[in-house]
Parts: C-alpha cells; sequence; structure tokens
C-alpha cells in the first residue's frame, strides 16, 4: 500500500502532483521573500524606499510575468493529460452505495457482466475507463495514487480514465461525505500485470465453487435459511435472475482483501464477528445482526464464506 | 491559571500527588508474567490477537481495533475463574480452547482458527495479564 498522492503511479497523477507541487514552492518563495521584505520594513531606522520602482516591478511587472508563466505552463501540461474517453480496452462500471462500492466487469468470456464488490483490479499499463454512479446519495471516487476525484451522483453517469504504471495496491477512498460510515468506506485498487489480471478476471467470473466438505456445505445450508440471499448475491447459489443487489455480491468474497469496504481484514474470525453483530463495527450499516444463528451455524456460515475464493 | 493553582493548593498537595502518580506509572509498567506462562511472551501474543482478529468478537485491551461484542469483553479476564465457563481458567487450558474451541465445547460459536499450540501459549499469556 503506498502513499497515494506523494506517490503518484498513473502517468495523469504524476503530471498533476508535480503541477501542485511546482505551485506550492513558488508560492512559499513568494511567501518567504514577502515575510523578509516586511520584516525589513519594520525595523527601525528605516531608508527611503523608491516607492515607484516597487510598485512597476514588484507590484506589476513580476507578478504579471511569473502568473503568465505558470498559467502558460499549467495550460500545457493540462492540456497533455490523457483524453476522457471511455474508448479503452476495459470498461468498469463503480457505483457507490452506502457504504460500500459495487464494482461490475465483463465477462470476455462470455460478454456477460458480473458483479463483484469493494476492490478493483486493473492490468498495469492498459487504460481503464471507470462508469461512475451512486446508488443512493452523492458519493466520490478518490484513489489519490492513480488521480483524479469524480463525484458519484445519483442519477448521472461521471467517468474517469485511470492507468497504473506500476504494479501494487492502492488505496481508494469515498471523497464526499455520504452519512455515518462514510469513513468506513474504502476501496483497494489492484493493479497487476495483464496476464495475471487476466487470470483473476476469469477467475472471478466463474460461480462460487460447490463446498468442499460437510461444514462447509452447512455453511451454504444456513446462509440459504437465514435469508441472506435477499440482500447478497452467490453466483451458483443465489437465484440468477433480479441477483440481490442491496449488499455485496459474495460470490468470491474470500478472494478479497477486506470485508465490509474495508472495515476488517478478510479472515474466519473477522467474518464471524462481523455475522454476529455488524452493528459493533460499522454502526448504521444496512446489515442487521443475526441474532437467530447458533454457535456451530455461525462457525459454519463464517468458514464457507472464507472458502469462496 | 497554572499560577492561580498552585497559590491556592500550595506546592505540598501537587509534590505528594505526583509522587502518587509516579507511583502509579511504576506499578503499571511493572508487568509480570503470570504463573503457568514459563518461556511465553505476552508481547508477542498481543500481536497474535491483532494477527487473528480476535478483536472482531472481543473487546480486547491493548490490541487495536478490538471492539466487537458477538464474544465477551476480555479486560479483566486474567481475573475470571472460567473460560467459556467449562474450563478452569489457568494458562495451559485456555491455550487447549484457543486451538479449537469447538473441540472443548461442541456448541461455541467460537471458530477454531489455526492457531498453533505455541501461538495459544502466548495468547495465553498475554491474556492472563489482564486483570
Amino acid at each position: 500500500m503506498t502513499a497515494g498522492f506523494f506517490d503518484p503511479a498513473s502517468p495523469d497523477a504524476i503530471t498533476i502532483a508535480r503541477l501542485g507541487w511546482t505551485m506550492f514552492v513558488a508560492a512559499a518563495v513568494i511567501l518567504a521573500a514577502l515575510t523578509w521584505l516586511t520584516l525589513r520594513a519594520l525595523r527601525p531606522g528605516r531608508r527611503a524606499v523608491r516607492a515607484r520602482w516597487w510598485i512597476v516591478a514588484g507590484g506589476l511587472a513580476f507578478p504579471v510575468l511569473g502568473l503568465t508563466a505558470l498559467l502558460a505552463w499549467s495550460a500545457v501540461a493540462t492540456a497533455r493529460l490523457s483524453p476522457q474517453t471511455s474508448l479503452t480496452p476495459l470498461r468498469i462500471a463503480v457505483t457507490g452505495h452506502m457504504w460500500w462500492w459495487q464494482v461490475r466487469y465483463t465477462d470476455p468470456a462470455t460478454g456477460r457482466e458480473i458483479a463483484l464488490a469493494n476492490e478493483l483490479h486493473i492490468p498495469v499499463g492498459r487504460p481503464v475507463w471507470l462508469a461512475l454512479g451512486a446508488g443512493d446519495v452523492i458519493h466520490a471516487f478518490w484513489v489519490p495514487a492513480l488521480g483524479g476525484k469524480i463525484d458519484m451522483i445519483p442519477g448521472r453517469m461521471h467517468g474517469l480514465r485511470v492507468q497504473a504504471q506500476r504494479a501494487g495496491t492502492y488505496r481508494g477512498q469515498c471523497a464526499e461525505y455520504c452519512g455515518e460510515q462514510h469513513a468506513r468506506m474504502a476501496l483497494d485498487v489492484v493493479a497487476r500485470p495483464p496476464a495475471e489480471f487476466d487470470a483473476w478476471l476469469a477467475a472471478q467470473a466463474w460461480p462460487a465453487a460447490p463446498p468442499a466438505h460437510a461444514q462447509l456445505a452447512r455453511g451454504q445450508a444456513v446462509f440459504l435459511a437465514q435469508r441472506c440471499q435477499a440482500c447478497h448475491a452467490v453466483r451458483g447459489v443465489t437465484p440468477e435472475v433480479r441477483g440481490a443487489t442491496l449488499g455485496p455480491d459474495l460470490t468470491h468474497v474470500g478472494s478479497r482483501r477486506t470485508i465490509a469496504a474495508g472495515t476488517l481484514p478478510t479472515h474466519a474470525a473477522a467474518l464471524a464477528g462481523w455475522l454476529a453483530d455488524p452493528q459493533a463495527h460499522k454502526p448504521g450499516a444496512r446489515m442487521p445482526a443475526t441474532r437467530a444463528l447458533d454457535g456451530a451455524d455461525l462457525r459454519a456460515l463464517a468458514a464457507w464464506l472464507e472458502s469462496l475464493k | 491559571m497554572r499560577a492561580r493553582v498552585c497559590f491556592r493548593f500550595g506546592p505540598r498537595p501537587m509534590l505528594a500527588s505526583a509522587l502518587l502518580l509516579a507511583a502509579a506509572l511504576a506499578g503499571c509498567s511493572e508487568r509480570r508474567a503470570p504463573a503457568g506462562t514459563d518461556g511465553a511472551d505476552p508481547e508477542r501474543g498481543r500481536r497474535l490477537l491483532a494477527q487473528f482478529q480476535c478483536g472482531s468478537c472481543h473487546v480486547i485491551p491493548g490490541v487495536e481495533a478490538a471492539r466487537g461484542t458477538a464474544g465477551p469483553p476480555l479486560a479483566t479476564f486474567g481475573r475470571q475463574s472460567y473460560v467459556a465457563g467449562t474450563l478452569p481458567n489457568d494458562p495451559p487450558a485456555l491455550a487447549r480452547w484457543l486451538v479449537d474451541p469447538p473441540a472443548v465445547k461442541p456448541g461455541t460459536a467460537m471458530p477454531a482458527l489455526g492457531v498453533s499450540p505455541d501461538d495459544a501459549r502466548h495468547m495465553a499469556a498475554y491474556l492472563a495479564t489482564l486483570r
């Protein structure tokens, strides 16, 4: 995980960071010079200054020349940012919800749409178009290392072209206050070599594997008996038609780095604790606590979810 | 503000409370290894408790983000008489429980998390310090 803005990983983010730093340094130098001049002027025993010279040189010529140079440079730099177009080899739909991210890819093998959640995988070096929308209130997509910060507004489609220059995991965060758990609405962007990415996408396109042993089968039965499928889809287990989208798709939840949009690392213990009382970890989250599960059922359900790699 | 406080209460009570505070802090820093945890490292146990996500079900002092409510809070675990209401609470028994809870108490909600007996010894040593 890298430190976002200070370590940009896309060509556009590098351009923007360079512009930002130049403006910051120039402003700092000017502020320091003005402070020095002010302190000098306050010293006792002042000499007379050439007022006309300071007004013409410092008040007119310097700002006009300096700002014109900065303006020209920033205009050229921003014009060189990559064009915002959806005509990219890969297009991914990202929809903000209170408080998680729905992520949809197109399966290259079948052309069907597959829904995932809370984790975005992209191939290194290839431009990707992110189609950004919102399901309930205004959210904002922001992955500092990849540049840009785009509002996600219900009823509108915004977009952002991103391109990762090197492999890595970049943290994203909802950047528009969207309610109680705005802070726990994180998104991991995993950039990996194109071959690895293709293999990952092919694996994600598969439905959930059948349970490998009796405890996992019990977990799957508990999932259905508790009506978890009212909000969560698990491809291959829950009905395909009108798959539930109130909560994240769980087909491959065990393969993700975290659960509940960055709240807890994916682990059987974390899943059990989350299932038993989501409100303890993310107060206000839409998921209710499961008071009706006995201990063995809870363990089986957590084990089954963790097995969904 | 500070000067006024000194004026009202005089220097002597302040000195006394400073001494008291120092004594209390010295007491805190001295965390003796409880009986039955020979060779186990409570600090390592604390890190293991975080790594195995014990905090997703338990409130555990000293373990970051341990705010779960599914299981009992462990703030005074070292003073507790029984583990899970069945096992006498001594470190070797607790280590057994941590390795495979359902084997000790079949209906428990606490999962077996692949904790090795050695990891469990360190975790038990840390939990025994919570008094």
